[in-house]
């Protein structure tokens, strides 16, 4: 079997990184993982992603691959068992589809609704509350938007984390709530209980200081 | 997405759009290129169809493709279903790094290159100023990404003579980009400064499916222009 380097460049506090640290870990693909400091990048970074200079990037046997999703699809494309994709292509596209929509919908939102006070705020509230009724509505019954386990598109969601980890710091009130959300909070603790998951999440109290400091400081707060 | 409410025909291929739309003439190479026969719904913009509306509820946008009954939006993720459900003349390359660069370079495009354009063509004063900026670098990356991979034998991103899924996710500023340049008023494309991106784009223009799709630049310069003045009348109003 020819050697197998994987090295995954990355942030403790970073949503991005970690849905790779998830897909690495489903496949069982072993792997260097090395921590950045985004205020001092390191030389290799740097080379390996010199047109954005972010992380995460991955680099297998050498070979440098930076965003997300596209490591990840790579990483599902690379290390065919367990896949993380739905086989069907018209599933697949919907996974595509709500991973996008969480990217460039979502998570825009989660980053303003903590920057941002009154009515402002609570126009982007709404706007949140929207999205997250229109991801149960892909959600439905199933245990994980993968089926009966999780899958790229759990893993994309994770970013809701963030989210709601952010607002506890704030002392806002959780837009994720059980009563307006029922579906996708359930989702959500099932989510976090995943054996493979739950070792993907920044430990809670260091999340929280990390976004307390981040976002306390800003106009945002009740 | 709807389900049930699509009418349901067994292998039809239907393809909502606007002529004007560059996401539109994208998914309309991936068909033509794998030799897909699709039936064309020009959608109207003041006036969405109810087709339109349960097809693609969330953005409402087209295009959206509708295959047996199964709507899919969004131009990236509707090419890479079509490629998936249709193996002849592939779009993407078949190696898993060789993917995963073009996926990476579609991304870029759509980030650093198609959204600004966009945002320049309905922007004025400072903030179109920081648009055309962010263009003017991303386009330098470009014309290094062509320098490195095109030559005499190697005419797309795709490889050798076929147009590809980067070819198909740039094509659209072999004929867009100069009619925005003139509605927005600024400068992006030099051919002195991207001459192996301007060799590109005159292949780009040249393969026979592309070349028909094209629309003439006074059609586009009229619309955009229309689209520039009712957004920024908007702006000045509130």
């Amino acid at each position: 079997m020819a050697e197998e380097e994987v090295k995954l460049f990355g942030t403790w506090a970073s949503p991005f990184s970690r849905r790779i640290e998830v897909a690495l870990k489903l496949k069982g693909v072993q792997y260097e993982y090395i921590e950045e400091n985004l205020t001092n990048k390191s030389p290799a970074l740097l080379n390996y992603n010199p047109v954005h200079k972010q992380i995460p990037v991955l680099v297998h046997n050498g070979k440098p691959v930076a965003e997300s999703f596209v490591i990840m699809e790579y990483v599902d494309e690379t290390w065919k068992h367990n896949p993380i994709l739905p086989t069907d292509p018209y599933e697949k596209a919907m996974a595509r589809f709500w991973a996008k929509y969480i990217d460039d919908k979502l998570w825009p939102a989660a980053k303003k609704v903590v920057m941002t006070k009154g009515e402002e705020q609570k126009g982007v509230i709404d706007e949140i509350q929207q999205q997250m009724k229109n991801l149960e509505g892909e959600l439905k019954e199933k245990k994980f938007f993968g089926g009966e386990s999780l899958g790229f598109l759990d893993i994309a969601a994770n970013i809701i984390i963030w989210l709601v980890v952010a607002q506890e710091a704030l002392g806002m009130d959780p837009i994720l709530n059980e009563e307006k959300l029922p579906v996708l909070h359930g989702w959500l603790q099932r989510l976090l209980d995943d054996a493979v998951f739950k070792e993907c999440v920044p430990p809670k109290q260091r999340h929280l200081d990390f976004s307390k400091v981040k976002f306390g400081s800003s106009i945002a707060s009740k | 997405m709807a389900s049930g409410s699509v009418a349901d025909q067994e292998g039809q291929v239907m393809l909502l759009g606007f002529w004007f739309s560059a996401f539109v003439k994208r998914v309309e190479w991936a068909l033509k290129l794998k030799g897909i026969e699709y039936d064309y719904v020009e959608e109207d913009l003041t006036n969405k169809s109810t087709l339109l509306l349960t097809s693609n509820p969330i953005h409402k946008k087209v295009p959206v493709l509708i295959h047996n009954g199964n709507p899919i939006a969004e131009s990236l993720v509707i090419i890479e279903y079509i490629d998936e459900t249709w193996k002849q003349n592939p779009i993407l390359p078949q190696d898993p790094y060789e993917r995963a660069m073009a996926r990476f370079w579609a991304n870029f495009i759509e980030e650093k290159v198609t959204e600004p354009t966009g945002e320049a063509l309905v922007s004025q004063g400072e903030q179109q100023e920081k648009k055309v900026k962010e263009l003017k670098e991303a386009m330098e990356v470009v014309e290094g990404e062509a320098k490195a991979k095109l030559n005499k034998k190697t005419l797309f991103f795709g490889g050798g003579n076929g147009v590809g899924y980067v070819d198909i996710v740039l094509g659209w500023t072999c004929n867009w980009m100069e009619s925005i340049e003139e509605v927005g008023g600024f400068k992006v494309l030099d051919p002195e400064s991207q001459p192996q991106f301007h060799k590109w784009m005159a292949n780009v223009r040249e393969v026979p499916f592309i070349k028909t799709t094209l629309e003439p630049k006074e059609k586009l310069v009229e619309f955009f222009r229309m689209v520039r003045q009712d957004r920024l009348g908007l702006v000045a109003n509130k």
